[in-house]
């Protein structure tokens, strides 16, 4: 009744071919867009910025670069956790060694070094797939861990042998360091959000996306079609380090301020992301935003439930949501391997009959 | 240098049995690898969990305790009984056979004929289950594993080779846990080998490999056969389990060995079980003899994290099948 196309007419190719064709969706995707911008701001505190919606949004960039890749190209990759160090650690050196440079560059910049870094470890692609890729990039996640671990440089000399994040402002107002605001370090990881969805939305579209999705859903046939496969597997990692590149900037420079590699960007961290799309949905970009926003939920979520309604301690809680996390992959897996961007597309269906089924 | 080079030897010596343990956990995954294309990610966690059982089961703790404590607000810990280990060990194969029924039942009776890799994301989730009920059951602090096994330095083998060197050399330090997880992996290949080959099962099993649809056509009973297939792997989780368990304490860094047994498997090939053996042993001496020579004086240490991923990927790009798998890799 309410979400409807009738009526709702294209006259030019332009209009055809825009991403939301449905007027409906298009407003919708406005309503939400204007309330990230213009009401979140104003209403969020550190707890809700630090506990949900930072996280939730640079989880969302790395989720969608490597839906790029294991969505859209079908190359599995375990090497996730690995290019967000790459990311954080190239944001450290460039704030550090270029204070005066705005930090958009520097987080633009920390993506295109870990894009070069994609493509190096993505080379093994061209020869095999499947799962032996997936060892391939587990020696990527496990070789940049230990690089930026044991190469002093990396880390300043620092004594710790941790990076921490220094100040730095935008337009006055700091972005990293202990001086921030809530709604400046939100706004300031909106915009790449949105920066990363509207590209990855539109690349997926257009000719590389399609070449993308040929190699996936049968690399023979695509390359008789005449999609070139090392193009199209080195682009896909690269677009995709890109992003998780971006996520892993953020995450160390406005998120954390300090990050020791091992801990935070280790072989967990690869699996939390893979899990972000698998439960939100291979090969959608809503699907990462439901994703990421599912699994940093859950934990909340189950805190709140376990931990202060019924009195559990920590550990106990902690523990059940792994088991909560592993049935929840194996359902989805089972019941809807399209994930929460299928379930969404099924009740969109629903809702355009709703309330004539027939 | 006599001293360096025979201080080499015994780093030798001391990788082929870290090896041995590689190929235990690689052991796992070929079986289950062989008998239904599954890629199993779960098989260090299975280990680990077989670790945890045992230990429960051997000093009597009453499984869940810490969630009923939590929620009910009593207080019980143990039984208060201790069983013998070795009837503990069957009582936790009982339990593996159970946990492969449920595998079977209720995860991958659903999934049969999808991609590998969807596969293998689902044993990933099981990973992540199994992990999180082990600790719900058992409790996730460190436990000590002692299930009667001699631990310790070899005095003999010192004794002998003490002769060898000079002054500064003491010996080969030789444990006797891992000269007893040699013999115990080389008496299990040797079963799991005659097993394959000379028995009804052992033929369906392998009948199974080749190809379901004919096996299933002759008669052989698919849902069976992987029970049979995920039983056995919990069985070598099992061993490989206790053989960690007590050189290291049980404790979550046994689930990491599962991560280690990927490189092996590139090496030896998914479908080869002296392959397991073989690359497990190559990947136990190349880190360590590695770390000696190159890791440790000039890269700073640590190496062993990553060297064996990235001789596996040197191998990938040049020898996608492995040193003795099947040829069966789609190049791209």
């Amino acid at each position: 009744m309410f979400y409807r196309e009738a009526g709702d007419f294209s006259t030019t190719y332009q209009q055809d071919n825009q991403t939301f064709p449905i007027k409906f969706d298009r407003y919708r995707y406005y309503v939400v867009l204007f309330i990230a911008i213009f009401v979140v701001p104003f209403l969020i505190n550190d707890y809700w910025v630090n506990s949900i919606f930072m996280p939730f949004l640079i989880y969302a960039i790395a989720a969608i670069g490597l839906n790029i890749l294991v969505g859209y190209c079908g190359q599995v990759s375990l090497g996730t956790g690995g290019f967000m160090a790459v990311g954080a650690y190239a944001c450290y050196k460039l704030m550090t060694a270029m204070p005066e440079v705005s930090m958009f560059i520097h987080v633009l910049l920390a993506g295109v070094i870990t894009a070069a870094v994609g493509v190096l470890f993505g080379l093994p692609s061209l020869r095999i797939k499947g799962f032996y890729l997936a060892v391939a990039t587990l020696a990527a996640q496990f070789f940049l861990v230990w690089l930026f671990n044991r190469v002093p440089w990396f880390y300043n000399y620092s004594a710790s042998g941790q990076i921490s994040a220094p100040e730095r402002d935008v337009l006055g107002v700091f972005i990293t360091g202990p001086n921030t605001q809530a709604w400046a370090t939100y706004l300031f990881c909106l915009v790449f959000v949105i920066f990363s969805a509207y590209v990855a939305r539109n690349l997926t579209r257009g000719s590389v996306g399609r070449q993308w999705m040929a190699i996936r859903d049968m690399d023979i046939a695509a390359e008789i079609i005449g999609v070139n496969p090392l193009r199209a597997k080195l682009t896909a990692f690269a677009v995709s380090s890109f992003f998780v590149g971006i996520s892993g900037a953020l995450f160390f420079s406005v998120y954390l301020g300090a990050v020791e590699v091992g801990e935070v960007f280790g072989i967990s961290k690869s699996f939390l992301v893979l899990f972000m799309i698998i439960i939100g949905g291979l090969g959608s970009i809503f699907g990462c935003f439901a994703g990421a926003a599912f699994l940093v939920l859950l934990p909340v979520a189950l805190k709140i439930v376990g931990v202060d309604w019924l009195g559990w301690p920590t550990d106990i809680v902690a523990h059940l949501q792994l088991v909560i996390v592993g049935a929840l992959i194996i359902v989805f897996l089972i019941a809807e391997p399209h994930g929460l961007a299928q379930l969404w597309r099924v009740a969109k269906e629903k809702l355009r009959l709703w309330p004539f089924p027939h | 240098m006599p001293d360096q080079f025979l201080f080499a030897i015994e780093v030798i010596l001391n990788g082929l049995m870290a090896g041995v343990l590689y190929a235990l956990v690689a052991l796992g995954f070929v079986l289950i690898y062989k008998a239904s294309g599954i890629f199993n990610y779960a098989q260090g966690v299975m280990a680990l969990f077989a670790a945890l059982t045992l230990v429960g089961i051997m000093e009597g703790q009453v499984p869940f305790s810490h969630l009923i404590n939590a929620t009910f607000g009593t207080d019980v810990h143990h039984f208060g009984w201790h069983v013998p280990a070795l009837l503990a060990i069957f009582l936790t194969m009982l339990v593996m056979i159970a946990l492969a029924w449920c595998v079977q039942r209720f995860v991958f009776r659903f999934l049969v004929g999808q991609e590998p890799i969807i596969l293998f994301m689902a044993t990933i989730g099981l990973a992540y289950f199994l992990e999180g009920v082990g600790d719900l059951m058992w409790g996730s602090d460190i436990k000590t594993l002692d299930v009667g096994l001699p631990q310790g330095g070899s005095f003999w083998i010192e004794e002998m080779t003490v002769g060898l060197g000079g002054d500064g050399f003491y010996g080969f330090f030789i444990d006797k846990l891992d000269i007893i997880a040699t013999v115990i992996a080389v008496l299990l290949v040797a079963g799991l080998v005659a097993f394959a080959q000379y028995t009804k099962q052992g033929r369906a099993m392998r009948a199974v490999a080749d190809d379901h649809q004919a096996a299933l056509s002759v008669g052989v009973s698919l849902n069976f056969i992987w029970i049979l297939v995920w039983s056995l792997a919990g069985f070598v989780a099992l061993v490989a389990g206790i053989m960690w368990g007590a050189k290291s304490g049980v404790q979550f860094s046994l689930s990491l060995i599962a991560l280690k047994a990927l490189p092996v498997l590139m090496l030896g090939g998914f479908t080869s079980i002296p392959g397991a053996i073989v690359g497990g042993l190559i990947i136990g001496v190349g880190e360590k003899l590695f770390e000696f020579l190159i890791g440790a004086p000039f890269l700073g240490g640590a190496t062993e994290n990553w060297f064996a991923y990235m001789l596996a990927l040197l191998f990938l790009v040049f020898r996608p099948q492995g040193l003795f798998g099947e040829k069966i890799i789609e190049r791209v």
